[in-house]
């Protein structure tokens, strides 16, 4: 029998290269044994994937991609459909849960300083897949065609058409009419279903690739490549397979629990994470009396609102809070500090970041509420302690009083 | 590989192919963006609506659907009227300087009729559709409240000739469709080319919602 199997995987090894891949890539590929809690966090987002992707196709199969049907097959999915609810509320929570993992999985790359160099290219393919996954939760969201659907699509597709001289027509030919209308509907269900899915899929394979050509960072920022055995193992490593997917595999199942706790006993979060506005079907002539985004936009949302209008435009917050999104991309060559890791920054750099996360956590909060004065003017405050973070880094990083970094990982 | 290749000549060679390859791409792709504008039955969807104002009761508004916006038709009282010209010191652009109305609504009411307003209910800042507070003096609004529209998704206010007040969100004032009586109780929204009335009536289409 094991000689039966020998001569297959021999058989398919003189054809396809089975063996050297999965030792490339799991059995020989070394991670820092140093890795912690935040290091769950990329593996879980792929799980995640996998659980949008097979649950989207199970929805698309009862769904109906016409203004006309759509709102009523979301209910036939959740009334009729034999367990629909529970592939609509496992898609729905997956949508949220993905925006979790991934704002983790980003913070700990903040911490620990993983975009600094060799890790640039792996970092920027990380921000196109958290651009695309915008991208793919924004069109998503139309498709049950209720009035939060219908509504932040108006106000979305709206920021384009404040573009300078060519704003007016990329809005229309982004919705295919002069109002968010039926073929808009289709178009965005086109996008949702098969485009993005197929650039998220490369693009994180691309992000994979990128990642084991450099091998991982860990909690101490050290480069565990600088100190191999004589076989050109790393001394701080360890195989991926078996050891790295064990442990990724307890926090798969602690992830899930989380999960399914969310999906059977609080589907629509409170609200958070499926909107009630959203229970009422898509009606052009009537704005509900409060819109605001998802909880996962909300904090770029706070910073468009907080913008004032000039010279007669709205431009500037549009352009606000597209900065406040992709100056993401220009972290490696911000941060000018000595060491990669917040366990050997000084204490200038904790302050910034610690401020970084009160300024997004509190633009999430205020991204939800009605816009009154006063809650603009703390969403004024928010988004400039926002962009210091990035803008002052520069400077900031290099007079930090640094610690000095060890040479090998270290161990609690 | 012997050395009597010329290379000059390979290297034109290449760029003239993948320049005459990059020009099919182009022409190949054209098509897929075009598609993308608004199809010939979205355009031809923006036909005139006519409506009956007779049954508008003074100090309140009905919202008819016009190229799938919302349109709303205020019947103002003659209080509403008299308190506008209080808010001008208040407004970012009082005198409508901004082109954003029909040149025959370019005055203070922004109407035809002083009473009638006719107005896109569309907020400029980013397309949602303004909620009617005609009351004075609301207490979420503030006692300068002289009655008109607050936009619930980014808090722009407008007043009851439809003018955007100065440091709210939205940049200009709300929009004045072109439009024109037919009759007294008649209204036309969407067009107001009055020779197209010469031997009959405008074809009608649509009614009030």
């Amino acid at each position: 029998m094991m000689n039966l199997l020998k001569n297959l995987i021999g058989w398919i090894d003189e054809r396809f290269p089975l063996v050297s891949t999965w030792k490339a890539h799991l059995s020989e590929y070394y991670a820092p044994k140093n890795f912690n809690f935040w290091y769950f966090f990329g593996g879980l987002a792929l799980l995640v994937l996998v659980i949008q992707i097979l649950s989207g196709i199970f929805l698309t199969m009862n769904y109906k991609p016409d203004a006309l049907f759509a709102f009523a097959s979301v209910e036939y999915i959740m009334r009729d459909v034999q367990w629909g609810w529970l592939l609509r509320y496992i898609h729905s929570t997956g949508a949220s849960m993905f925006f979790v993992v991934v704002y983790l999985h980003m913070f700990r790359g903040l911490m620990y300083g993983s975009y600094r160099k060799p890790r640039e290219l792996l970092w920027i393919i990380g921000m196109i897949i958290y651009l695309a996954l915008m991208g793919e939760a924004f069109m998503g969201y139309l498709l049950p065609w209720g009035q939060m659907s219908f509504w932040g699509a108006q106000v979305i597709v709206n920021l384009f058409s404040s573009v300078p001289f060519i704003g007016p027509d990329l809005a229309i030919m982004i919705r295919g009419d002069f109002v968010v209308s039926d073929i808009t509907l289709n178009r965005f269900f086109a996008l949702h279903v098969v485009a993005i899915p197929l650039v998220l899929v490369l693009i994180i394979v691309a992000h994979l690739v990128a990642l084991h050509e450099v091998g991982s960072n860990n909690p101490d920022g050290v480069e565990i490549k600088k100190h191999k055995d004589a076989n050109g193992v790393p001394l701080d490593g360890v195989p991926f397979f078996p050891y790295m997917v064990v442990k990724d595999g307890v926090a798969a199942v602690a992830f899930l629990m989380v999960f399914s706790a969310v999906v059977f006993f609080a589907p629509d979060m409170g609200g958070y994470f499926l909107e009630y506005n959203n229970f009422v079907p898509a009606n052009p002539m009537k704005t509900p009396e409060h819109i605001a985004p998802v909880w996962y936009f909300t904090p770029y949302y706070a910073i468009l609102r907080a913008v004032p209008p000039m010279f007669g435009s709205q431009f500037p917050g549009v352009v606000a809070m597209g900065v406040a999104t992709v100056i993401f991309f220009a972290l490696p060559w911000l941060d000018r500090g000595p060491v990669k890791s917040i366990r050997y920054r000084g204490p200038i750099y904790k302050t910034f970041l610690a401020a970084f996360v009160v300024s997004f956590v509190g633009l999430g909060y205020l991204g939800l509420m009605p816009a009154t004065e006063t809650y603009t003017l703390i969403s004024r405050i928010l988004a400039v302690v926002y962009f210091a973070f990035f803008f002052l880094m520069p400077w900031y990083t290099k007079i930090d009083a640094c610690k000095p970094e060890p040479d090998r990982v270290t161990s609690k | 590989m012997t050395d009597n290749v010329d290379h000059g000549k390979r290297r034109m060679l290449i760029a003239a192919t993948a320049a005459v390859g990059g020009v099919a791409a182009a022409g190949a792709g054209a098509p897929f963006v075009l598609s993308l504008q608004p199809s010939e039955r979205a355009k031809a969807a923006g036909a005139p609506v006519e409506v009956d104002i007779s049954s508008i009761e003074p100090g309140t508004m009905i919202s008819i659907e016009w190229q799938g916006k919302p349109v709303w038709i205020v019947r103002r009282t003659q209080e509403m009227l008299d308190l506008l010209p209080k808010n001008d010191e208040n407004l970012a652009d009082p005198s409508s300087s901004i082109p954003q109305q029909p040149e025959y609504c370019n005055n203070a009411t922004r109407s035809i009729k002083p009473e009638i307003l006719v107005v896109l209910g569309v907020c400029t800042h980013l397309g949602c559709s303004p909620t009617f507070r005609p009351e004075v003096a609301p207490a979420d609004l503030g006692a300068q409240w002289a009655g008109g529209w607050f936009c619930p998704c980014h808090g722009s206010r407008f007043d009851l000739a439809a003018r955007v007040f100065k440091g709210v969100p939205a940049p200009t004032n709300l929009i004045i469709p072109p439009h024109m009586y037919l009759s007294e109780t008649r209204l036309l929204v969407g067009d107001d080319d009055k020779s197209k009335l010469k031997g009959g009536q405008p074809a009608d289409k649509g009614a009030a919602a």
